[in-house]
């Protein structure tokens, strides 16, 4: 479970003006959740992401992981914390050029200090929850097309068993039909149990989740669950 | 991130872009090959000067002329420091029979002059001695013989060649010399002997010499009984300080000085003239390697640089392995491990350049070089030194990337 109690986050602009990213924002998300959070640019979700990902902290306010509050942790207990309980999807794959499937797939367990002869069982395991073919496993990444690229990423957010997936507008730079099937692939990890958070800024996208969350102005204005888990099911 | 993990890493991003790691790591090759090379050359030199002085033996005093009064101004008028007759014969003699731990006593009086034998013609150093030479300079005779004490008081016109003589006057490596006539400054002489080559060039080359008794040198050709050089030979090189302290003591005596600061000669050994040089090759090598040094300055900053280019182009991937849990230490020590391979295989392979470029230039016969462990020891200290030194700012500018900024980074 992942609770955010009432975060405010404020960036000092060079000039010595302040941005209110976040104000005051609390939510809940439940393991086996599956949250999409809605806003157009500027809204704060991307900042909300970053908190929720351990990548930043708040300025105020807590942040609970799994009852842990990781708000005040150095940099390096908040690099540990992201490699143990949090798999990024990004946008742009964010995959290492010129290393193999396997090898971005077991990179998060090279600093997990996970033995190497467990770490290929490991990949193994999460490249089959992401459907990849297997006979791309030793391919280069960039010899892959973007839906395979985003499979890898998706590969590697798993590899660690982690406590929240965290998608950030992971059709982004994909066509609408591959972006279709790496959707189907989070409802299916969904339905498997896993807790999915996927930023987005479009509705279409948001609909395929089972709560919409929409963020305006650093605020939570709305919180919907649109559907249940069957109806996703009949879509 | 363990040791093999660090290593996998490295490798891979080294020979993700092959060329620019090797063009970076010649600037480093360079440098420390050049490093070595100068030093090899430097120690090269230092041995050989010090091997041509031990040559001539490291238990012997050379007794030179000199002039009293000391230095300054108002000493009156005085000769070239070289051509002051002070030493003679007697002095020689009483070094012989008075100073204890002598092993013998040879003079000199070297004036150059011009030899004629047949067709050809050569300026050379005419040497004035006694039997004893070629004892006390560790000179050897290859062919005939050397100067007997009878040749010495009868005045025979007999002269030794040595090799280098030998090659001028009668052809390189010419045979059957001895018996035949040369003419010194127009006297003629009779060659009894050549001396063998004793190696060595430049000033004071042993081999580019005549040898012919003292006796003849003072009343023919110089027409002066002084002496240039006395060489005291000591029983052992242990003896050496009470000898130069007892031949200085006596000769005093005999000029009848009573300030040793006013001594009207020198005295220098051997091991005073191998520390002169040793001193100046020190200095030579110094200056050889500061020379290279700036060259692997050179190939450091292009590591640096090159890293820098590698923290600003990787800089999503550093974003990603912070995202992915990747500690700052983690990625300070990737960027480090890189740099420091670099450097470390820059100094693998700039050592073997080093001894390439050394033994060549030994085998082409221009110097002779000495690549001496220590420096390559040094060198590969050095190389990766700079590769942390040089790799230390790029990896804590990746390490301190924001990971929100960088995963950001167009």
């Amino acid at each position: 479970m992942i609770a955010v109690e009432d975060v405010t986050k404020v960036y000092q602009s060079g000039a010595g003006a302040e941005t209110i990213a976040l104000d005051g924002v609390t939510l809940t998300v439940e393991d086996g959740e599956y949250v999409a959070i809605m806003g157009p640019s500027g809204s704060g979700k991307s900042t909300l992401m970053h908190i929720l990902g351990c990548l930043d902290s708040p300025t105020a306010g807590r942040y609970l992981l799994d009852g842990q509050d990781v708000s005040e942790m150095s940099s390096d207990d908040l690099a540990d914390v992201r490699n143990a309980r949090i798999g990024f999807v990004f946008q742009a794959f964010n995959l290492l050029p010129r290393a193999t499937v396997l090898r971005n797939v077991m990179l998060p367990l090279v600093y997990s200090g996970i033995p190497r002869a467990r770490r290929e069982e490991l990949a193994v395991q999460a490249l089959a929850a992401a459907d990849l073919d297997e006979q791309l496993w030793d391919h280069l990444s960039n010899e892959l097309s973007g839906g395979q690229m985003q499979r890898v990423a998706i590969a590697r957010a798993l590899i660690n068993d982690p406590t929240l997936v965290l998608a950030d507008e992971p059709t982004g730079n994909l066509d609408t039909k591959t972006g279709e099937i790496i959707l189907q692939t989070f409802e299916r990890l969904n339905e498997q149990g896993r807790t999915i958070v996927l930023i987005t800024h479009e509705p279409d996208i948001a609909k395929h989740a089972k709560r919409v969350v929409h963020i305006q102005d650093g605020v939570v204005l709305s919180d919907e669950r649109t559907s249940t888990a069957e109806e996703v099911r009949a879509r | 991130m363990s040791f093999t993990d660090l290593l996998d890493e490295t490798r891979l991003s080294i020979f993700a872009n092959k060329a620019r790691s090797a063009l970076t790591i010649l600037g480093i090759v360079v440098g420390i090959a050049a490093v070595i090379v100068m030093v090899a050359i430097g120690q090269g030199a230092q041995a050989s000067i010090t091997k041509s002085i031990q040559a001539a033996g490291s238990d012997l005093l050379m007794v030179m002329p000199g002039f009293g009064g000391g230095g300054g101004f108002g000493g009156g008028v005085r000769s070239a420091r070289g051509g002051a007759l002070t030493l003679t014969t007697e002095d020689m003699a009483a070094i012989a029979k008075e100073v204890q731990g002598v092993k013998a006593v040879v003079p000199e009086l070297q004036r150059r002059y011009q030899v004629i034998a047949g067709g050809n013609n050569t300026n050379t150093s005419i040497y004035g001695t006694n039997q004893d030479y070629p004892g006390v300079k560790n000179l050897t005779i290859a062919e005939g013989s050397f100067l007997t004490a009878e040749d010495v008081s009868s005045m025979s016109r007999i002269c030794v060649l040595g090799a280098t003589a030998r090659d001028d006057l009668f052809g390189t490596g010419a045979t059957g010399v001895v018996g035949q006539r040369v003419r010194i400054n127009g006297l003629e002489f009779r060659v009894v002997g050549v001396a063998a080559a004793k190696g060595g060039s430049g000033f004071g080359n042993a081999d580019d010499a005549i040898y012919i008794p003292l006796t003849c040198a003072q009343t023919l050709l110089a027409g002066d009984p002084h002496l240039t050089l006395i060489d005291v030979q000591a029983t052992s090189a242990d003896e050496m300080t009470v000898v130069k302290q007892g031949v200085t003591d006596l000769l005093l005596q005999r000029h009848h000085i009573s300030d040793s600061a006013q001594a009207d000669f020198n005295i220098l050994s051997q091991q005073d003239i191998l520390n002169t040089a040793s001193t100046i090759t020190g200095t030579f090598t110094i200056v050889l390697a500061s020379i290279a040094g700036i060259s692997l300055l050179v190939g450091g900053i292009g590591i640096m640089n090159m890293m820098l280019t590698a923290v600003t182009e990787r800089t999503r991937e550093i974003g990603l392995r912070k995202a992915i849990g990747a500690r700052e230490g983690d990625i300070s020590m990737q960027f480090l491990a890189e740099s420091v391979a670099l450097t470390g295989l820059g100094g693998l392979v700039g050592v073997l350049l080093g001894f390439l470029v050394s033994w060549g230039i030994t085998q082409s016969g221009l110097t002779t070089t000495s690549v001496s462990g220590s420096s390559v020891l040094l060198a590969f200290a050095v190389s990766t030194g700079i590769g942390i030194l040089f790799g230390y700012y790029p990896a804590r500018r990746a390490a301190a990337m924001s990971p929100i900024e960088a995963l950001r980074y167009q």
